[in-house]
């Protein structure tokens, strides 16, 4: 197992699978968004999500070389064989928890995304270049949102506060490197998550202070999801999301 | 039969875009390069416009089979990532068919450095059907990936604009 190949397939469905959850989730609010815009802008991302996490795990089948194809990768694996953050697993909350999670995850993703076009793997590179242009638009949606709500109303600042509170713990884990990528970082082929800590907690803090919002002090980080250990709602979430495809295995439309 | 690289170009431009039919492929940006082979096979290199963009699979359904149609003996489409696509290949006379259908073409993209801003300074988009300045950014999310709603304050009809991305 210590050839960089062996550790660039969990490596890979870090990245997708982030991308996967976090899209299934936003495309629950598709029919209940608070707004018609909002409702029709988080179905856009959520189409983008999953797009992004369809090419990187088309990629990571052909690393793998097992036979696994994307639609394998994503409807046939148990919760113990994702690798999400667990931020991005939680249930989708209140607009101001979507949105909040959409902030905090949407500026990471920027940051990774922008390393990872840098990859040695010109797949990987390609793919970040594009998903980079998405995920910035996507970061300004949230932060805008964030600063409206934050600065908003009595009530929208509460539970856009509550929101950050509630999150907080879980934007830990997106920056503790996996023990198992090292060799790949310094063969360049997928990035040190640590490094970005620094640049994401300034946009944050810039925003939250726009926001009229703060961020907890010493919390605890949770974390797990990077490893497969899951809080409950992940394996809710793939009940719902593997149905079809599991109900009628081979199917295609 | 052998066909040259211009013909697959030529037969290219009748591929209209699915959600956006008054644009070819090769107009959109798409079709990043064609290549015929000595036993006529036809590599059409492709890249996406959005990494979700549903179009994407009719666009290689489509290409396949114009060129078979044309007497392409075998057609391999091939995704490629690297350049990632931008609205900046869209040529100035596509751009004239766009509004006039009714959408914005996207003009140049800019380098936005700052994330989230505080008041976003949107470049104006002309109003496709009574050509006013008057106009303002509603949602950045529109009925495609593509496309963004605005709305015209001189004429009060809303819009949809190709983002420029």
């Amino acid at each position: 197992m210590s050839s960089p190949h062996a550790a660039l397939f969990p490596a890979l469905l870090r990245i997708a699978d982030d991308r996967l959850v976090l899209g299934h989730r936003t495309s629950e609010w598709c029919g209940h968004g608070p707004i018609l815009e909002e409702d029709i802008a988080l179905a856009n991302i959520a189409l983008d999500l999953i797009g992004q996490a369809n090419l990187m795990l088309q990629h990571a089948g052909s690393v793998e070389g097992a036979g696994r194809d994307q639609d394998a990768l994503a409807f046939f694996r148990e919760a113990i064989d994702f690798r999400n953050a667990l931020l991005c697993e939680l249930p989708r909350g209140d607009f101001g928890v979507t949105i909040a999670r959409h902030f905090f995850h949407g500026l990471y993703s920027v940051l990774q995304w922008e390393a990872l076009s840098r990859s040695t793997d010109t797949t990987v590179a390609g793919i970040a270049a594009k998903a980079l242009k998405e995920s910035r638009y996507h970061v300004r949606h949230a932060g805008e949102w964030v600063i409206r709500l934050g600065d908003g109303t009595d009530e929208s600042h509460r539970r856009a506060q509550d929101a950050v509170d509630l999150l907080w713990p879980y934007t830990g884990e997106l920056f503790m490197q996996p023990a198992d990528e090292a060799e790949l970082v310094a063969s360049g082929l997928t990035a040190d998550v640590s490094t970005l800590q620094a640049p994401w907690r300034a946009q944050v803090d810039d925003v939250l202070r726009r926001a009229t919002l703060s961020a907890p002090d010493g919390v605890w980080m949770q974390r797990g999801g990077r490893d497969g250990r899951h809080t409950e709602h992940l394996g809710h979430m793939l009940a719902e999301m593997q149905i079809v495809a599991r109900s009628h295995p081979g199917a295609a439309w | 039969m052998i066909a040259t690289r211009e013909q697959v170009f030529a037969w290219l431009e009748d591929v209209k875009d699915p959600e956006v039919p008054v644009l070819s492929v090769v107009e959109l940006g798409v079709v990043r390069d064609a290549r015929v082979a000595d036993d006529g096979t036809v590599t059409v290199t492709i890249t996406p416009t959005y990494s979700g963009c549903p179009a994407m699979r009719v666009i290689e359904e489509s290409i396949r089979d114009a060129l078979l149609l044309h007497g392409a003996p075998n057609v391999v489409v091939q995704t490629v990532f690297t350049p990632a696509w931008t609205t900046d290949w869209i040529p100035e006379s596509a751009e004239a068919k766009l509004e006039a259908y009714g959408i914005a073409p996207p003009g140049p993209t800019r380098a936005d450095d700052e994330l989230v801003p505080l008041r976003r300074v949107s470049a104006s988009v002309r109003c496709p059907f009574c050509k006013s300045a008057r106009t303002s950014l509603r949602t950045e999310f529109g009925s495609t990936s593509c496309k963004a709603l605005w709305t015209c304050h001189e004429c009060t009809q809303p819009f949809e604009a190709f983002k420029a991305i």
